[in-house]
């Protein structure tokens, strides 16, 4: 049983040999979902599984933990931990091991500790409860872990709790969580994919540093290859189920040979430079603007004594949506980029300022715009899961704005449906199906579809590709060029990713804490002078390149601004804290004049332009 | 490193320590869009669900064909030239007679179909009020969802068994009555329930996607809101009744439930106490007590897998 090592010696924590893992279908017959896997994990060793969702890198992953999810359940093959195979035990005999030998990382931290308990108490309760260690000396480890993690104040941080600390902190103490019980193997499931760039540095260099200094094995599932690129030694190529390739990180990321790797490498998104976006036609341009926004000021929490919110969001944001054109708005969560999204829809209704649609001032609420008003201004959401509900047919979701807005029923809104499915590049069947029988990327399109059918003139997108997968994503934006070269649609564009938003827009918007930092054309935004925040935001899109995670976090920007969080201030500039070129005295305590050049370019900052290189 | 690039293309995957593994291809082929997840696990009660689903099946039939196959009916006498009371079972009284020399299992037979009819029908209702206004305070501003809410606050606080007790003293105790108040009392417990599950559903995207179309609230309510509310309720259901059951047991018992000669579980029960005290003869008291445990237990278990399978924690199938 004891073959912890194989025959050239090496030490091997985990092996899935011939894995098959497969589901049962509601007629009885067996449906494949991994179809014999082989790969090694060795000791102080990151392996990335890496694949579309869909391909089965989690359901392998978990397979280390002798777990699979439920309806599915291994067919044949061998998943060994420690040389002992798991996938013939039952839940009681794989407890002991789970925890200690082999520790869980999930996507999100914040669904996975327990919002009522003290940090610490969570972070040592697994070596504590299976015996391994007393809590003193689990104590000791976590606050090791913190120090090493490079948690800020590590001494008090475990007396927290999880709300009171921020996302890529909180990401970080699950790494503690699953590192305290000192486990052979770590299997982290796209811990990074769900933050914004600049906490996603910080998260991977702590992982990164801590993994080694461990010494333990880790399996890594992600999409992402830049990702993989800065913290795999070994990487493992899926597509439905499959090995498609698989190598050390320097020939997987180089020199790819399988036709999938290499599709993988393509959709990757080019580096957010000036001169690369598409340019956009100008046959569909007005005198008036499609939508403004002209001094928007907005918030939440109830409106105070001086008719302003009483958690003011957005300051004085001023954008122009010509017709057939692409404003990308841009900045970390909590920058107020879905906010002033809602301020346009109507969902939540400014407090100064106002909405035009073709120079006409638009009511603020939505119950108060007219149903003209309304089918003009569509709004597409981040997560097609949520946005489609679940219990009716394609048919009726895309179906229902034809009917609402146009009058169309019977065989005209039929046949208009399934133009909208072919608009947007899917089979007419899909029409009966339900939104649970459809991928992700499926999902995005439906979504798209419904706002499409509308026939409306300004399309909001509220971070449409982030939940997708690099390739799915990348469909979706070619679809949405094609779109706005055919109807003449203006989009507003949501995203925390540049790259997406460089290649596709116009103009960009840099939000940070409710206030404009910089806005442009795409073109001034990404070149010289840049606003510091811009410029931060630039350095930390991962490229994928080995390397490039230890220089990413030497520059000025990285050093001074990347653990920061995003938070609102009532004076000063709001980026005073995470800035390198603040001026103390100046910066925390006057609000920073709007400097534009002659092009039409702002920059909001105590620095001369000239200043700002 | 780039020597083990000369791996030859298709070398056998177990390589990997090191090596380069690539997967035979064929040029021509496209990689499409992957189907997200996998196919649910079909429906298959446990065998704790398929005992419960049992005891439900076999009290349904009981209480739908009950006069059919009831050996006697509610109120005759298996042996009526005899001072019989309390007779241990034997041929003629399958389960024995009771305090009135009436046959206990015909007695169990008839009384089936009350106490069940009574308790689904109040069950009914409970629902009924209970996610109409649910629901409504739900979808309502939050004034008018407070003023709702709070009033049913009130209802809640005021103990179940009490609140019928002194309504069944008031009216006087009918089948109706018992119904109308069982009825109300579960409603603000529905009610609470519904509320929540509403509110959960208001704030999901595709509900604030067809307020920014326009929609107006009954077309939420009904279309959006409903068949995804449906499920969980539907589950609830089947606990509330369990609730139902034993406080319409519980009054009956207590002698303001159905009223004699009408048979119904929680009045045998309290009629034939009178057997433990002489020693005659306990399947009076412990039949029907029976027949209310096998019930709800039943329904408990049924509704277990029902639940399990439609979202239960995942930790409890670790």
């Amino acid at each position: 049983m004891a073959q912890q090592t194989d025959r050239t010696g090496d030490d091997i924590v985990f092996e899935a040999r011939d894995l098959r893992i497969g589901a049962v279908r509601e007629d009885g017959s067996e449906l494949p979902i991994v179809k014999g896997v082989n790969f090694k994990v060795r000791r102080g060793e990151v392996v990335a599984l890496i694949g579309e969702s869909g391909s089965g890198k989690t359901t392998i992953s978990l397979s280390a933990l002798g777990y699979c999810k439920p309806g599915l359940s291994f067919t044949g093959g061998e998943a060994i931990l420690l040389g002992e195979n798991l996938t013939n035990k039952t839940t009681d005999e794989l407890r002991p091991s789970r925890g200690i030998n082999v520790a869980y990382l999930a996507q999100s931290a914040a669904a996975t500790f327990n919002p009522s308990i003290r940090i610490n108490e969570q972070v040592t309760e697994s070596p504590v409860l299976h015996g391994t260690k007393t809590q003193a000396e689990a104590d000791e480890k976590a606050l090791a872990l913190y120090h090493a993690l490079e948690l800020p104040n590590p001494e008090t941080i475990g007396q927290r709790y999880p709300h009171q600390v921020s996302g890529g902190q909180l990401q970080r103490l699950m790494a503690a969580m699953a590192l305290c019980g000192d486990p052979d193997l770590l299997v982290l499931d796209e811990p990074t994919t769900a933050l914004d760039v600049t906490t996603q540095i910080e998260v991977l260099k702590a992982f990164k540093k801590v993994i080694k200094e461990e010494g333990a094995a880790a399996i890594y599932v992600t999409h992402d290859l830049s990702v993989v690129a800065q913290i795999a030694d070994h990487i493992v190529v899926l597509y439905s189920g499959e090995v498609e390739e698989a190598g050390p990180t320097d020939v997987i990321i180089n020199h790819p040979q399988h036709p999938y790797t290499k599709r993988l490498m393509a959709a990757i998104k080019p580096l957010p430079e000036a001169g690369q976006g598409e340019v956009s036609s100008d046959e569909h341009l007005r005198d008036d603007a499609a939508l403004a926004a002209v001094g928007i000021n907005a918030g939440y929490g109830g409106i105070g004594p001086n008719g302003e919110a009483n958690i003011p969001v957005l300051r004085d944001i001023n954008v122009a949506i010509e017709r057939g054109k692409t404003v990308g708005i841009i900045g970390e969560s909590g920058c107020g980029k879905s906010t002033l999204a809602r301020v346009f829809a109507g969902l939540l209704p400014q407090t100064g300022g106002d909405i035009l649609l073709h120079g006409d001032t638009l009511p603020r609420a939505v119950t108060d715009r007219s149903r003209e008003q309304l089918q003009k201004v569509q709004f597409v959401y981040q997560m097609a899961d949520t946005a489609l509900n679940p219990r009716q047919r394609i048919r009726d979701i895309i179906g229902r704005p034809l009917e609402f807005y146009m009058g169309l029923r019977g065989k005209a809104k039929r046949a208009r449906v399934e133009g909208l499915l072919e608009m947007v590049e899917l089979p007419v069947q899909f029409a009966d199906r339900y939104p649970h029988e459809l991928s992700g990327g499926q999902k995005q399109r439906i979504n798209l579809a419904r706002a499409l059918a509308a026939e409306p003139e300004i399309v909001l997108c509220d971070e449409v590709t982030s939940a997708l997968d690099t390739i799915v994503g990348a469909n979706v934006i070619d679809l949405l060029t094609r779109l706005r070269r055919e109807t003449g649609v203006s989009f507003v564009f949501i995203s925390h990713d540049l790259s997406t938003v460089s290649s596709f827009a116009d103009e960009i918007v840099v939000l940070y804490a409710g206030r404009v930092a910089e806005q442009g054309s795409t073109d001034s935004v990404l070149s010289p002078p840049y606003h510091p925040y811009t410029k931060l935001l630039i350095s930390s899109v991962p490229e994928t390149r080995i390397g490039w995670l230890e220089e990413a976090t030497e520059t000025s920007e990285a050093r001074s601004g990347i653990s920061g969080t995003v938070q609102l201030t009532e004076k000063g500039c709001p980026f005073f804290e995470r800035c390198p070129l603040a001026i103390a005295g100046t910066c925390d305590e006057i609000a920073p004049p709007r400097r534009r050049d002659n092009a039409g370019h702002i920059i909001e900052c105590h620095r001369e332009l000239s200043e700002l290189g | 490193m780039s020597s083990t690039f000369d791996t030859p293309v298709g070398a056998h995957p177990d390589r990997l320590g090191g090596d380069h593994y690539v997967a035979p291809f064929d040029d021509n082929v496209s990689f499409d869009e992957l189907p997200d997840a996998p196919p649910k696990a079909r429906f298959r009660l446990t065998t704790t669900g398929k005992i419960g689903a049992f005891f439900v099946i076999f009290w349904l039939f009981v209480a739908v064909f009950g006069p059919l196959i009831a050996p006697y009916g509610e109120n005759d006498l298996p042996f009526p030239d005899a001072y019989s009371e309390f007779q241990v079972p034997q041929p003629g009284a399958w389960l024995g007679t009771d305090v009135q020399d009436r046959d206990i299992l015909s007695r169990i037979i008839y009384g089936a179909g009350r106490t069940i009819g009574i308790s689904v029908a109040a069950t009914v209702i409970a629902y009924f009020i209970g996610v109409v206004l649910g629901i409504g305070a739900a979808v309502s501003s939050p004034k008018v969802d407070m003023v709702m809410s709070r009033i049913n606050d009130a209802f809640l606080s005021l103990p179940t068994i009490m609140l019928g007790l002194v309504v069944v003293a008031a009216v006087g105790s009918s089948i109706p009555v018992l119904i109308l108040t069982a009825g109300f009392i579960y409603a603000s417990i529905v009610f609470r329930l519904a509320r929540a599950i509403g509110m959960e559903i208001m704030v999901m995207d595709f509900v604030e996607a067809a307020k920014a179309r326009g929609e107006g609230r009954w077309w939420i309510i009904t279309r959006e809101i409903w068949p995804n509310a449906a499920m969980p309720l539907i589950t609830d259901f089947g606990l509330r009744l369990i609730y139902v059951i034993l406080f319409v047991s519980s009054l009956s018992f207590l002698g303001l439930g159905v009223q004699p000669p009408q048979a119904d579980w929680g009045s045998m029960v309290r009629d034939n106490l009178g057997a433990l005290q002489y020693g005659a003869s306990i399947v009076p008291v412990i039949a029907p007590a029976l027949a209310i445990a096998t019930l709800t237990v039943g329904i408990n278990l049924v509704v277990d897998d029902v639940s399990a399978q439609s979202g239960g924690k995942l930790s409890n199938r670790l």
